[in-house]
């Protein structure tokens, strides 16, 4: 089960700059644990964050071991106009999630 | 001193005729706690503030699944939980009021097992595991509605045993260490156990998020961990030793309200 939080600040206005936060479960196994048994406890992180606004890319991380489970991401984001924002999570063992939000600016 | 020298003497007369006083109607005891605080009292400022973030505090991550859950209708033939109860915002107080005696077990439940006889009775799901992450999503998100109600569970002629038992448990030395709960919970309190402070050992917080198991756990694995810290053998989720426990720490910390999902360290 793998479920994301994804804070987009209401209302907007054209020019603003807002703050976008992301939250999303994931154990970040480092790789570098042995398990009980003796044995390496595979890796498995999100390898790669990506936010696009249709295809325009807004905001874009590659993550590594040594990131703390349930990785937090926040950025910034001027808004000229209503756009499509999709959200993309990547990792080891083809981890991918999705999200899309809707960006409506007020008048 | 005194008052301590006459109730230990009590204690000590109660066991010596091995009689437990649980036929007799509950008195309200006195609490030995004279200023009451939270977990979140004796977490970090940095800990506190991801606490009292409304996004990013990564307990909600739990409440969000579980919100899902509870309105899960994708089993053909299945009742969500939403089906018999609403909306989850209508389990506003119920946690409050756990763990509770249910009359038709014949023992007292807390509200994960509640859930778990929801799911196997109404909804033909086979059982869970305690620990297992729907319980425990489910559980948060049903908590997290009471989130800010102080503790309200009922001391009766049925759940006044329990609440006996739990006490009894709090104060009986365990482990090879030989520590029992209040050595740490109510004697030092806010001194530091190696990196870590010393809280009051409320469970007002529980499922919470902590850190150092990087994700969300229930109240019970809390005091597995607390056994194993004492080196005492920690007994099996959901254990009736639990619930007993739990009733009493539920009645210990009335005047404080629910924080879940809290962070702690």
């Amino acid at each position: 089960m793998t479920n994301a939080r994804i804070a987009i600040p209401s209302p907007i206005k054209s020019g603003d700059v807002i703050e976008i936060k992301t939250l999303i479960t994931h154990p970040m196994e480092t790789g570098l644990r042995y398990d009980s048994m003796g044995q390496v406890i595979p890796r498995n992180i999100i390898t790669q964050f990506e936010c696009r606004c249709g295809p325009d890319l807004v905001f874009k991380a590659l993550l590594n071991r040594g990131i703390a489970a349930n990785p937090y991401l926040s950025f910034f984001f001027e808004v000229v106009s209503n756009c499509t924002l999709e959200f993309t999570w990547q990792g080891d063992k083809n981890f991918y999630l999705r999200e899309v939000r809707e960006i409506r600016i007020d008048r | 001193m005194k008052s301590v020298l006459i109730v230990s003497l009590c204690l000590l007369f109660c066991y010596s005729c091995s009689v437990r006083a649980v036929e007799e109607p509950p008195r309200m005891p006195e609490r030995t706690l004279t200023e009451v605080h939270s977990g979140l009292f004796y977490q970090s400022a940095d800990t506190q503030a991801l606490q009292n973030d409304n996004f990013a505090n990564p307990g909600l991550l739990w409440v969000d699944r579980g919100l899902t859950l509870w309105s899960d209708d994708s089993a053909p033939g299945v009742p969500s939980c939403a089906e018999c109860h609403g909306n989850i915002s209508q389990m506003r107080g119920v946690a409050t009021r756990y763990p509770t005696f249910a009359a038709e077990k014949n023992r007292l439940l807390n509200l994960t097992q509640q859930i778990q006889e929801c799911r196997v009775t109404r909804q033909h799901h086979d059982p869970l595991p305690y620990e297992s992450e729907i319980l425990l999503a489910l559980t948060t998100a049903v908590v997290h509605q009471s989130k800010g109600l102080p503790f309200d569970v009922t001391l009766d002629k049925q759940t006044y045993p329990y609440w006996v038992a739990g006490k009894n448990y709090f104060y009986e030395r365990r482990g090879q260490m030989n520590l029992a709960c209040n050595h740490c919970h109510e004697h030092y309190a806010g001194r530091m156990l190696r990196g870590d402070r010393l809280s009051q050992g409320h469970g007002n917080g529980y499922p919470a998020y902590r850190l150092q198991w990087q994700g969300v756990g229930s109240l019970h694995r809390r005091l597995r961990f607390c056994n194993q810290g004492i080196r005492a053998e920690p007994f099996d989720y959901g254990a009736a030793e639990y619930v007993s426990l739990e009733l009493f720490l539920a009645w210990r910390a009335t005047d404080l309200v629910v924080e879940t999902p809290a962070v702690r360290r």
